[in-house]
Protein backbone atom coordinates (compact mmCIF):
# COMPACT_ATOMS: atom_id res chain seq x y z
CA UNK A 1 0.00 0.00 0.00
CA UNK A 2 1.09 3.70 -1.01
CA UNK A 3 2.55 5.28 2.39
CA UNK A 4 0.49 8.65 1.40
CA UNK A 5 -2.46 6.57 1.59
CA UNK A 6 -1.73 5.05 4.85
CA UNK A 7 -1.30 9.12 6.37
CA UNK A 8 -4.31 10.44 4.22
CA UNK A 9 -6.75 7.80 5.97
CA UNK A 10 -5.46 7.74 9.22
CA UNK A 11 -6.27 11.71 8.72
CA UNK A 12 -9.55 10.88 7.75
CA UNK A 13 -10.06 9.03 11.08
CA UNK A 14 -8.49 12.04 13.18
CA UNK A 15 -10.35 14.36 11.54
CA UNK A 16 -13.78 12.36 11.87
CA UNK A 17 -13.82 12.91 15.84
CA UNK A 18 -13.80 16.27 15.43
CA UNK A 19 -16.58 16.43 13.28
CA UNK A 20 -19.40 17.25 14.44
CA UNK A 21 -23.44 16.21 13.53
CA UNK A 22 -24.58 12.38 13.11
CA UNK A 23 -22.78 10.65 9.97
CA UNK A 24 -24.96 11.29 6.36
CA UNK A 25 -26.72 14.76 8.14
CA UNK A 26 -26.88 17.07 5.62
CA UNK A 27 -27.65 21.44 5.89
CA UNK A 28 -29.71 23.06 3.10
CA UNK A 29 -29.13 26.47 3.42
CA UNK A 30 -29.33 28.42 -0.24
CA UNK A 31 -31.86 30.46 0.85
CA UNK A 32 -32.90 29.59 4.51
CA UNK A 33 -30.95 32.30 5.90
CA UNK A 34 -31.14 34.98 3.68
CA UNK A 35 -35.00 34.52 4.03
CA UNK A 36 -34.44 34.90 7.77
CA UNK A 37 -35.44 31.28 9.06
CA UNK A 38 -32.95 28.51 10.16
CA UNK A 39 -31.03 26.02 8.00
CA UNK A 40 -32.92 23.03 7.29
CA UNK A 41 -31.18 19.80 8.54
CA UNK A 42 -31.88 16.58 6.62
CA UNK A 43 -30.67 13.30 8.54
CA UNK A 44 -29.98 10.38 6.08
CA UNK A 45 -29.87 7.82 8.86
CA UNK A 46 -33.95 8.84 9.63
CA UNK A 47 -35.00 8.63 6.25
CA UNK A 48 -32.52 5.58 5.36
CA UNK A 49 -34.44 3.43 8.60
CA UNK A 50 -37.91 4.09 6.50
CA UNK A 51 -36.93 4.33 2.73
CA UNK A 52 -34.51 2.77 0.36
CA UNK A 53 -31.86 5.54 -1.50
CA UNK A 54 -33.88 5.07 -5.21
CA UNK A 55 -36.71 6.53 -3.28
CA UNK A 56 -35.56 10.14 -3.26
CA UNK A 57 -32.41 9.76 -5.56
CA UNK A 58 -34.25 8.15 -8.71
CA UNK A 59 -37.91 8.35 -8.27
CA UNK A 60 -37.76 11.27 -6.44
CA UNK A 61 -36.05 14.40 -7.83
CA UNK A 62 -33.33 14.72 -5.69
CA UNK A 63 -29.77 14.38 -7.57
CA UNK A 64 -27.35 12.82 -5.62
CA UNK A 65 -25.00 15.64 -5.12
CA UNK A 66 -24.53 18.18 -2.28
CA UNK A 67 -25.92 21.72 -3.19
CA UNK A 68 -27.41 20.55 -6.53
CA UNK A 69 -30.53 20.57 -5.49
CA UNK A 70 -32.94 24.26 -5.96
CA UNK A 71 -35.66 23.77 -3.19
CA UNK A 72 -38.16 26.42 -2.61
CA UNK A 73 -41.14 25.73 -0.16
CA UNK A 74 -43.57 26.51 -3.12
CA UNK A 75 -42.32 23.07 -4.35
CA UNK A 76 -42.64 21.52 -1.09
CA UNK A 77 -45.76 22.34 -0.82
CA UNK A 78 -46.68 21.70 -4.50
CA UNK A 79 -45.67 17.99 -3.49
CA UNK A 80 -41.80 18.06 -4.85
CA UNK A 81 -38.76 17.16 -2.96
CA UNK A 82 -39.41 16.87 0.47
CA UNK A 83 -43.37 17.71 -0.35
CA UNK A 84 -43.34 14.29 -2.51
CA UNK A 85 -43.62 12.70 1.55
CA UNK A 86 -43.98 15.50 3.87
CA UNK A 87 -47.47 16.34 2.35
CA UNK A 88 -49.40 15.07 5.47
CA UNK A 89 -49.89 11.61 4.38
CA UNK A 90 -47.02 9.33 4.07
CA UNK A 91 -45.29 12.04 6.68
CA UNK A 92 -46.38 15.00 8.54
CA UNK A 93 -46.64 18.30 6.29
CA UNK A 94 -44.98 21.47 5.59
CA UNK A 95 -46.94 23.26 8.43
CA UNK A 96 -44.71 21.71 10.84
CA UNK A 97 -41.29 24.44 10.39
CA UNK A 98 -39.21 23.81 12.80
CA UNK A 99 -38.82 20.29 12.64
CA UNK A 100 -36.75 20.83 9.18
CA UNK A 101 -35.53 24.70 9.89
CA UNK A 102 -33.81 23.38 12.89
CA UNK A 103 -30.62 24.25 12.10
CA UNK A 104 -28.17 26.67 13.64
CA UNK A 105 -28.07 30.39 11.98
CA UNK A 106 -25.27 30.73 9.68
CA UNK A 107 -24.09 27.08 8.88
CA UNK A 108 -23.37 26.20 5.39
CA UNK A 109 -24.82 24.09 3.73
CA UNK A 110 -23.44 20.59 2.62
CA UNK A 111 -22.57 17.70 4.48
CA UNK A 112 -21.72 17.21 8.44
CA UNK A 113 -20.51 14.53 10.52
CA UNK A 114 -18.42 12.85 7.36
CA UNK A 115 -15.39 11.95 7.13
CA UNK A 116 -13.24 14.19 5.21
CA UNK A 117 -11.88 12.90 2.22
CA UNK A 118 -9.24 15.04 1.46
CA UNK A 119 -7.24 14.34 4.44
CA UNK A 120 -5.94 15.99 7.81
CA UNK A 121 -5.74 19.78 5.71
CA UNK A 122 -9.20 19.63 4.36
CA UNK A 123 -11.03 19.77 7.66
CA UNK A 124 -11.50 22.16 10.53
CA UNK A 125 -13.77 22.02 13.45
CA UNK A 126 -16.67 20.48 11.29
CA UNK A 127 -16.54 19.36 7.63
CA UNK A 128 -18.69 20.28 5.19
CA UNK A 129 -18.81 18.34 2.18
CA UNK A 130 -19.53 20.20 -1.02
CA UNK A 131 -18.26 19.98 -4.90
CA UNK B 1 -25.77 -7.41 42.97
CA UNK B 2 -27.70 -4.73 40.87
CA UNK B 3 -24.07 -3.84 39.44
CA UNK B 4 -23.63 -7.35 38.30
CA UNK B 5 -26.52 -7.82 36.86
CA UNK B 6 -26.50 -4.44 34.55
CA UNK B 7 -22.96 -6.28 33.38
CA UNK B 8 -24.81 -9.41 32.34
CA UNK B 9 -27.41 -8.06 30.72
CA UNK B 10 -25.46 -6.00 28.82
CA UNK B 11 -23.26 -8.87 28.11
CA UNK B 12 -26.18 -10.91 27.01
CA UNK B 13 -27.24 -8.27 24.56
CA UNK B 14 -27.16 -10.07 21.33
CA UNK B 15 -27.01 -6.63 19.38
CA UNK B 16 -26.76 -3.07 20.08
CA UNK B 17 -24.50 -0.39 22.22
CA UNK B 18 -25.33 2.36 24.58
CA UNK B 19 -27.50 5.11 23.38
CA UNK B 20 -24.26 7.44 24.71
CA UNK B 21 -22.41 6.28 21.98
CA UNK B 22 -24.03 8.78 19.79
CA UNK B 23 -24.12 12.55 20.34
CA UNK B 24 -27.89 13.89 20.79
CA UNK B 25 -29.19 16.59 18.73
CA UNK B 26 -28.87 19.08 21.50
CA UNK B 27 -25.02 18.86 21.13
CA UNK B 28 -24.24 18.30 17.71
CA UNK B 29 -23.48 21.41 16.72
CA UNK B 30 -25.10 21.16 13.97
CA UNK B 31 -28.62 21.43 15.43
CA UNK B 32 -29.85 24.65 16.75
CA UNK B 33 -30.11 24.16 20.84
CA UNK B 34 -32.94 27.03 20.62
CA UNK B 35 -35.31 25.64 17.88
CA UNK B 36 -38.20 25.15 18.98
CA UNK B 37 -38.36 22.08 16.58
CA UNK B 38 -35.58 20.01 18.50
CA UNK B 39 -37.67 18.74 21.05
CA UNK B 40 -39.87 16.92 18.43
CA UNK B 41 -36.98 15.28 16.81
CA UNK B 42 -35.23 11.97 17.56
CA UNK B 43 -31.83 11.47 18.89
CA UNK B 44 -29.73 9.68 16.43
CA UNK B 45 -28.95 7.21 19.85
CA UNK B 46 -32.61 6.39 19.98
CA UNK B 47 -33.10 5.34 16.42
CA UNK B 48 -29.82 3.27 15.92
CA UNK B 49 -28.92 1.59 19.26
CA UNK B 50 -30.65 -1.56 18.31
CA UNK B 51 -29.09 -2.32 15.05
CA UNK B 52 -26.01 -4.09 14.02
CA UNK B 53 -23.02 -2.10 15.74
CA UNK B 54 -20.22 -1.01 13.92
CA UNK B 55 -17.30 1.82 14.77
CA UNK B 56 -17.50 4.09 12.19
CA UNK B 57 -20.06 6.13 10.22
CA UNK B 58 -23.35 5.71 11.76
CA UNK B 59 -21.94 3.42 13.90
CA UNK B 60 -24.27 0.49 12.52
CA UNK B 61 -24.00 -2.22 9.34
CA UNK B 62 -26.36 -1.16 7.52
CA UNK B 63 -26.15 -3.77 5.54
CA UNK B 64 -26.08 -6.29 8.11
CA UNK B 65 -29.23 -5.04 9.70
CA UNK B 66 -31.06 -5.26 6.05
CA UNK B 67 -29.83 -8.73 5.77
CA UNK B 68 -31.47 -9.48 8.94
CA UNK B 69 -34.71 -7.93 8.79
CA UNK B 70 -33.71 -5.34 11.50
CA UNK B 71 -34.64 -2.95 9.33
CA UNK B 72 -37.33 -3.35 6.17
CA UNK B 73 -37.29 0.63 4.59
CA UNK B 74 -39.52 0.76 1.67
CA UNK B 75 -38.54 0.28 -2.05
CA UNK B 76 -40.80 3.20 -3.77
CA UNK B 77 -44.00 5.22 -3.00
CA UNK B 78 -45.71 3.97 -6.65
CA UNK B 79 -46.23 0.24 -8.26
CA UNK B 80 -45.60 2.03 -11.17
CA UNK B 81 -41.78 2.61 -9.55
CA UNK B 82 -41.46 -0.55 -7.71
CA UNK B 83 -41.56 -2.46 -11.18
CA UNK B 84 -37.84 -0.83 -11.85
CA UNK B 85 -36.30 -2.03 -8.90
CA UNK B 86 -34.66 -5.23 -8.97
CA UNK B 87 -31.65 -7.28 -7.24
CA UNK B 88 -29.02 -7.93 -8.71
CA UNK B 89 -26.72 -10.80 -7.63
CA UNK B 90 -22.85 -10.89 -9.28
CA UNK B 91 -19.67 -9.67 -7.83
CA UNK B 92 -17.02 -7.79 -10.23
CA UNK B 93 -13.45 -7.82 -8.91
CA UNK B 94 -11.28 -4.51 -9.46
CA UNK B 95 -8.15 -3.16 -8.76
CA UNK B 96 -6.65 -6.82 -10.16
CA UNK B 97 -3.43 -5.16 -10.42
CA UNK B 98 -2.84 -3.05 -7.34
CA UNK B 99 -0.87 -3.74 -4.35
CA UNK B 100 -3.13 -4.05 -1.56
CA UNK B 101 -6.11 -6.52 -1.86
CA UNK B 102 -8.08 -7.38 -4.25
CA UNK B 103 -11.80 -5.06 -4.38
CA UNK B 104 -14.76 -7.15 -4.69
CA UNK B 105 -17.86 -5.11 -5.66
CA UNK B 106 -20.87 -6.70 -4.79
CA UNK B 107 -23.86 -5.70 -6.76
CA UNK B 108 -26.30 -7.17 -4.75
CA UNK B 109 -26.49 -5.07 -1.51
CA UNK B 110 -26.40 -2.00 -4.07
CA UNK B 111 -28.87 -2.55 -5.67
CA UNK B 112 -31.28 -3.90 -2.38
CA UNK B 113 -30.63 -0.06 -1.58
CA UNK B 114 -30.35 1.22 -4.83
CA UNK B 115 -31.87 1.70 -8.79
CA UNK B 116 -29.54 0.61 -11.67
CA UNK B 117 -29.70 4.34 -12.42
CA UNK B 118 -28.52 5.84 -9.83
CA UNK B 119 -25.02 4.36 -10.81
CA UNK B 120 -25.04 3.76 -14.27
CA UNK B 121 -24.17 5.08 -16.71
CA UNK B 122 -23.06 8.81 -15.51
CA UNK B 123 -20.64 7.21 -12.55
CA UNK B 124 -19.64 4.22 -14.17
CA UNK B 125 -20.10 2.50 -17.33
CA UNK B 126 -21.88 -0.55 -17.74
CA UNK B 127 -18.69 -2.94 -18.79
CA UNK B 128 -16.31 -3.69 -16.63
CA UNK B 129 -13.15 -2.47 -17.40
CA UNK B 130 -14.88 0.52 -19.16
CA UNK B 131 -14.33 3.03 -15.72
CA UNK B 132 -10.89 3.99 -14.83
CA UNK B 133 -11.42 4.00 -10.77
CA UNK B 134 -9.09 5.59 -8.72
CA UNK B 135 -8.24 6.01 -4.86
CA UNK B 136 -7.25 9.27 -5.74
CA UNK B 137 -10.62 10.44 -7.07
CA UNK B 138 -12.06 7.97 -4.55
CA UNK B 139 -10.85 10.15 -1.43
CA UNK B 140 -11.76 13.08 -3.30
CA UNK B 141 -15.34 11.76 -2.70
CA UNK B 142 -16.15 10.76 -6.60
CA UNK B 143 -16.76 7.34 -7.53
CA UNK B 144 -16.90 5.30 -4.58
CA UNK B 145 -16.41 7.91 -2.50
CA UNK B 146 -19.44 9.91 -3.35
CA UNK B 147 -21.73 7.75 -0.85
CA UNK B 148 -18.84 6.37 1.43
CA UNK B 149 -17.43 9.14 3.07
CA UNK B 150 -20.94 10.35 2.97
CA UNK B 151 -23.85 8.33 3.42
CA UNK B 152 -22.44 4.38 3.18
CA UNK B 153 -19.28 3.34 5.61
CA UNK B 154 -16.85 5.43 5.42
CA UNK B 155 -13.03 5.25 3.41
CA UNK B 156 -11.74 4.26 6.93
CA UNK B 157 -13.06 0.72 6.04
CA UNK B 158 -10.36 -0.34 3.87
CA UNK B 159 -10.34 -4.21 4.00
CA UNK B 160 -14.45 -4.03 3.42
CA UNK B 161 -13.71 -3.41 -0.37
CA UNK B 162 -10.28 -4.60 -0.47
CA UNK B 163 -11.33 -8.02 0.58
CA UNK B 164 -10.25 -10.90 -1.35
CA UNK B 165 -6.57 -11.48 -0.33
CA UNK B 166 -3.84 -12.01 -3.54
CA UNK B 167 -1.94 -15.26 -3.92
CA UNK B 168 1.49 -15.24 -2.34
CA UNK B 169 3.88 -14.13 -4.93
CA UNK B 170 6.93 -17.61 -6.21
CA UNK B 171 9.14 -15.80 -4.74
CA UNK B 172 7.69 -16.82 -1.37
CA UNK B 173 5.76 -19.51 -2.67
CA UNK B 174 9.83 -21.13 -3.15
CA UNK B 175 10.83 -20.71 0.05
C1 LIG C 1 -40.24 18.95 5.17
C2 LIG C 1 -39.27 19.93 5.50
C3 LIG C 1 -39.68 21.40 5.55
C4 LIG C 1 -40.72 21.96 6.25
C5 LIG C 1 -41.70 21.24 7.14
C6 LIG C 1 -40.67 23.36 6.00
N1 LIG C 1 -39.63 23.67 5.19
FE1 LIG C 1 -39.10 25.53 4.56
N2 LIG C 1 -37.64 24.72 3.43
C7 LIG C 1 -37.29 23.39 3.38
C8 LIG C 1 -36.17 23.21 2.49
C9 LIG C 1 -35.49 21.90 2.17
C10 LIG C 1 -35.85 24.50 1.99
C11 LIG C 1 -34.69 24.89 1.07
C12 LIG C 1 -33.56 25.32 2.01
C13 LIG C 1 -32.47 26.09 1.37
O1 LIG C 1 -31.83 25.58 0.45
O2 LIG C 1 -32.21 27.23 1.82
C14 LIG C 1 -36.79 25.42 2.60
C15 LIG C 1 -36.80 26.79 2.37
C16 LIG C 1 -37.58 27.70 3.03
C17 LIG C 1 -37.53 29.14 2.84
C18 LIG C 1 -36.63 29.88 1.85
C19 LIG C 1 -37.01 29.55 0.42
C20 LIG C 1 -38.39 29.95 0.06
O3 LIG C 1 -39.09 29.13 -0.55
O4 LIG C 1 -38.82 31.06 0.42
C21 LIG C 1 -38.45 29.68 3.69
C22 LIG C 1 -38.77 31.15 3.87
C23 LIG C 1 -39.07 28.58 4.42
N3 LIG C 1 -38.53 27.40 3.98
C24 LIG C 1 -40.06 28.74 5.36
C25 LIG C 1 -40.78 27.68 5.89
C26 LIG C 1 -41.93 27.84 6.77
C27 LIG C 1 -42.49 29.19 7.22
C28 LIG C 1 -42.37 26.60 7.06
C29 LIG C 1 -43.60 26.21 7.87
C30 LIG C 1 -44.86 26.73 7.39
C31 LIG C 1 -41.48 25.66 6.42
N4 LIG C 1 -40.54 26.35 5.71
C32 LIG C 1 -41.57 24.27 6.54
C33 LIG C 1 -37.89 22.35 4.06
C34 LIG C 1 -38.99 22.49 4.88
C1 LIG D 1 -35.65 10.93 2.03
C2 LIG D 1 -34.81 11.24 0.92
C3 LIG D 1 -33.42 10.64 0.82
C4 LIG D 1 -33.08 9.32 0.95
C5 LIG D 1 -33.97 8.13 1.28
C6 LIG D 1 -31.67 9.25 0.70
N1 LIG D 1 -31.18 10.48 0.40
FE1 LIG D 1 -29.29 10.93 -0.16
N2 LIG D 1 -29.73 12.91 -0.24
C7 LIG D 1 -30.97 13.44 0.09
C8 LIG D 1 -30.84 14.89 0.14
C9 LIG D 1 -31.96 15.86 0.48
C10 LIG D 1 -29.50 15.20 -0.18
C11 LIG D 1 -28.84 16.59 -0.27
C12 LIG D 1 -29.01 17.16 -1.64
C13 LIG D 1 -28.54 18.58 -1.75
O1 LIG D 1 -27.75 19.05 -0.91
O2 LIG D 1 -28.95 19.26 -2.72
C14 LIG D 1 -28.83 13.92 -0.44
C15 LIG D 1 -27.51 13.81 -0.85
C16 LIG D 1 -26.89 12.60 -1.09
C17 LIG D 1 -25.56 12.44 -1.64
C18 LIG D 1 -24.62 13.55 -2.08
C19 LIG D 1 -23.28 13.43 -1.40
C20 LIG D 1 -22.31 14.48 -1.81
O3 LIG D 1 -21.20 14.45 -1.29
O4 LIG D 1 -22.61 15.33 -2.63
C21 LIG D 1 -25.31 11.11 -1.69
C22 LIG D 1 -24.08 10.40 -2.21
C23 LIG D 1 -26.47 10.43 -1.17
N3 LIG D 1 -27.42 11.36 -0.82
C24 LIG D 1 -26.56 9.07 -1.04
C25 LIG D 1 -27.65 8.41 -0.49
C26 LIG D 1 -27.66 7.00 -0.22
C27 LIG D 1 -26.52 6.04 -0.49
C28 LIG D 1 -28.89 6.72 0.29
C29 LIG D 1 -29.42 5.40 0.77
C30 LIG D 1 -28.66 4.71 1.76
C31 LIG D 1 -29.63 7.96 0.32
N4 LIG D 1 -28.84 8.97 -0.14
C32 LIG D 1 -30.94 8.08 0.74
C33 LIG D 1 -32.13 12.74 0.30
C34 LIG D 1 -32.22 11.37 0.47
C1 LIG E 1 -39.51 9.40 0.75
C2 LIG E 1 -40.28 10.16 1.69
C3 LIG E 1 -39.63 11.35 2.36
C4 LIG E 1 -38.95 12.41 1.80
C5 LIG E 1 -38.69 12.63 0.32
C6 LIG E 1 -38.55 13.26 2.86
N1 LIG E 1 -38.96 12.75 4.06
FE1 LIG E 1 -38.57 13.52 5.90
N2 LIG E 1 -39.62 12.00 6.75
C7 LIG E 1 -40.30 11.01 6.08
C8 LIG E 1 -40.99 10.18 7.04
C9 LIG E 1 -41.85 8.96 6.73
C10 LIG E 1 -40.71 10.70 8.31
C11 LIG E 1 -41.25 10.18 9.64
C12 LIG E 1 -42.60 10.75 9.83
C13 LIG E 1 -43.23 10.34 11.13
O1 LIG E 1 -42.50 9.88 12.02
O2 LIG E 1 -44.43 10.50 11.24
C14 LIG E 1 -39.85 11.86 8.09
C15 LIG E 1 -39.34 12.64 9.11
C16 LIG E 1 -38.52 13.75 8.92
C17 LIG E 1 -37.92 14.52 9.97
C18 LIG E 1 -38.08 14.26 11.46
C19 LIG E 1 -37.03 13.30 11.96
C20 LIG E 1 -37.22 13.00 13.42
O3 LIG E 1 -36.23 13.11 14.16
O4 LIG E 1 -38.35 12.69 13.81
C21 LIG E 1 -37.25 15.55 9.39
C22 LIG E 1 -36.45 16.64 10.09
C23 LIG E 1 -37.41 15.42 7.97
N3 LIG E 1 -38.17 14.29 7.72
C24 LIG E 1 -36.88 16.28 7.05
C25 LIG E 1 -36.98 16.12 5.69
C26 LIG E 1 -36.46 17.04 4.72
C27 LIG E 1 -35.75 18.34 5.06
C28 LIG E 1 -36.71 16.52 3.50
C29 LIG E 1 -36.33 17.09 2.15
C30 LIG E 1 -34.94 17.49 1.98
C31 LIG E 1 -37.41 15.26 3.70
N4 LIG E 1 -37.57 15.05 5.04
C32 LIG E 1 -37.84 14.43 2.68
C33 LIG E 1 -40.30 10.81 4.73
C34 LIG E 1 -39.66 11.60 3.79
Amino acid sequence: MKRWLIWVVLGMSLVSLSAQGEYGDVVLNRYADKAGVRPVVFPHWFHRLRFTCNVCHAEGGFKMRAGSNDITMGEIVDGKFCGMCHNGEIAWSAEFCHRCHSGRPGLAGGFYGSQDPSGPSGGGDFYQRRH
Amino acid sequence: MLGQWTLDSKAQAPLGQSQDNWIPLTKDQVHDPRGPGLSELQDPGAGLFELPPHQSGNRVLWAKALDRGAISPRRSLTPNESSKVQVLDMDVLLDLRGSMAVVRFPHKIHTQWLACDNCHDALFKSKVGETKISMYNILQGEQCGLCHGSVAFPLTECSFCHSVERPAPKWRMSQ
